[in-house]
């Protein structure tokens, strides 16, 4: 990987890292992963998706393993290229500020030591954009969590990273203070094209930012999957109590009488949350317990959302009840969840052609 | 010579006093410091053991440290040989060298201790983080763990140095009592004592009293206004 190639086709991460910490063992498994967008490391709290991210950086001296970067080997063996000239930037979970500086020394550590060579940052532009313009001179011990991890997000960017880690970054913040983060991670990533790994057990997070999902169990990557291919599995692990949930991804049209309409193709979807919205494409979350079926379009309903689509898979479920997957007309693919009954009064097939009405959408948080 | 209440007080025993304390202090800041940052690192049951190492001045009669620095000091002893091949002169038994490096092992846990405790102190998603930032160890160790560990450093230096003033056994081991050349104040004061110089010894007791007693504050005062911790 060669500094300044962010702007030039993903490089690849390739490996098999073993990791022994006490009774905890990381065994990854070979692993190919291509840097780009957001991928997201996602399993239960013990499945080693943090000891998996250390080992990627280097920061720990007991890895060992296979690791490549491109052409660049990072670790080979026992023998290990140090954290310091990977050129990854990282954000832990406690901002991790150095308690001793105030913001803009913490901001200036990164710059200080950037390679000769490397153009330094914008760095008026980024503290803009992250905004801590007026906190500059502030000691970071006065900071509230949501603030120090916009210095810490800045001081990563600073230091132009080829590779940005994030360790469940939000976990110790207020609901505000994620909504507010991770609208600003979303800009982030798309503004300076930064590949990402990030860390979370937050099935949202997860729906809202990644593009691509490494799900681990037991230290050992189960499996490496797009968003789209994660959710489409009935038994995937993004689901939590809610059941089954799809994710559209659509453009933003301009607020119409108190309603954000969200452009699917040549379908609309009606949102009731009229919040400000700075970026063109947006995903919208839907959960299949919100979803009914008809089979025609119904006029009369109070339910503002009908949109045309075409079964394409039946998924029988316990509790007499049952997950229909239904192929908008853009392609995109969501879930509706009905008793069986129902579906026998439907006789619901696959490729029978219906309307979905869905009962209430939201943008991914 | 210098006179007080009319009594004649011989300096040079004070000036040696501080002299030593000085250079012991120097040389266990630059020993005890990587020391006690490998110590903190440390995870394996070794380091009850060196810890133990570390400590066993605090425990062991002064007498018997001194008794064994005597033998190793020997000057025929391989100790003293090999410092020759590289130019030394002179013997470590009763010299002003001896005396330091005895005193170094003497207050070795009074230096070590505090830094290992500052040193542990200090989370390591710091210095995860700064090595993120691409900077090197050495850097990490100057920019983070030195700034962070300022108040250690500052007890470690006061309390070697005090102790060093302070010390008895070991000196007269190594040292003996040499005037002007190994006779620290300590000794001073036993030698007045036993000459039944009794205004001698009771000016200098009092100034090692006033100084020890100032020391300690100042150790006491750091602790409860930054939190250090001691021993």
């Amino acid at each position: 990987m060669k500094l300044g190639s962010q702007y030039s086709h993903p490089v690849t991460m390739q490996g098999n890292l073993q990791l022994k910490l006490g009774p905890f063992e990381l065994d990854s498994g070979e692993f190919t992963l291509p840097l780009q967008g957001i991928t997201v490391l996602f399993g239960r709290s013990g499945s080693g998706k943090s000891t998996l991210l250390r080992a990627i950086s280097g920061l720990d001296k007991r890895t060992h393993g296979q690791l490549r970067v491109g052409e660049q080997i990072w670790q080979d063996g026992r023998r290990a290229l140090p954290t310091e000239r990977r050129h990854i930037g990282f954000v832990f979970q406690d901002a991790a500020l150095f308690p001793h500086m105030n913001v803009r020394q913490n901001l200036n550590y990164a710059v200080k030591r950037l390679p000769k060579g490397v153009e330094p940052a914008d760095f008026d532009e980024i503290v803009e954009r992250v905004g801590i313009a007026d906190k500059l001179d502030r000691r970071v011990t006065f900071l509230s969590g949501g603030e120090r991890q916009r210095v810490a997000i800045a001081r990563a960017l600073l230091g132009r990273p080829e590779l940005l880690c994030m360790d469940e970054p939000l976990s110790a913040l207020d609901w505000r203070a994620k909504a507010e983060l991770l609208t600003l991670i979303e800009e982030v990533v798309e503004a300076y094209r930064i590949p990402v790994l990030y860390i979370t057990h937050a099935p949202a997070e997860v729906e809202r930012l990644a593009d691509r999902i490494v799900f681990m169990q037991e230290g050992r990557i189960e499996s490496i999957e797009t968003l789209q291919q994660a959710l489409s599995r009935v038994d995937s692990p993004l689901f939590d109590e809610q059941g089954a949930v799809a994710v559209l991804e659509g453009e933003v049209q301009p607020i119409e009488s108190g309603l954000r309409p969200v452009k699917l193709g040549e379908d609309t979807l009606w949102l009731s949350d009229s919040h400000e919205i700075h970026k063109s494409k947006v995903r919208v979350r839907v959960v299949a317990r919100d979803v009914s079926l008809a089979l025609s379009d119904p006029q009369s309903l109070s339910i503002i959302n009908h949109l045309p689509g075409k079964i394409v898979e039946l998924v029988p479920e316990s509790e007499h009840r049952m997950l229909v997957r239904v192929a908008l007309r853009d392609g995109q693919r969501l879930f509706a969840e009905v008793t069986t009954q129902s579906a026998q009064r439907l006789n619901l097939q696959v490729g029978l052609k219906l309307f979905v009405l869905i009962k209430s959408v939201a943008l991914a948080e | 010579m210098l006179e007080i209440f009319g009594t004649q007080i011989s300096l040079a025993p004070i000036w040696l006093t501080l002299e030593v304390a000085a250079m012991t202090t120097l040389v266990l800041l630059l020993l005890g410091t990587p020391l006690a940052w490998w110590m903190a690192q440390m995870r394996s049951s070794n380091k009850v053991l060196l810890e133990a190492l570390v400590a066993l001045p605090l425990v062991l009669p002064p007498t018997v440290l001194g008794f064994y620095l005597l033998i190793v000091f020997n000057p025929t002893g391989p100790v003293t040989e090999f410092l020759r091949f590289f130019g030394f002169e002179g013997q470590l038994t009763f010299s002003k060298t001896g005396l330091v490096i005895g005193s170094v092992f003497y207050s070795l846990p009074f230096a070590v201790q505090p830094l290992m405790h500052a040193f542990e102190a200090i989370s390591h998603r710091l210095l995860d983080a700064a090595a993120t930032m691409r900077a090197s160890f050495l850097d990490r160790f100057f920019t983070i763990v030195v700034p962070l560990s300022q108040r250690g450093f500052l007890v470690a230096a006061t309390l070697a140095f005090a102790h060093t003033v302070g010390e008895f056994g070991v000196v007269l081991m190594v040292g003996g009592n040499i005037p002007g050349e190994t006779r620290m104040v300590s000794i001073d004061i036993f030698d007045h004592v036993e000459s039944l110089e009794y205004d001698q010894a009771h000016i200098l007791s009092a100034m090692m009293l006033i100084f020890s007693l100032a020391v300690l504050m100042t150790v006491y005062g750091l602790n409860r206004r930054f939190g250090v911790k001691v021993g």
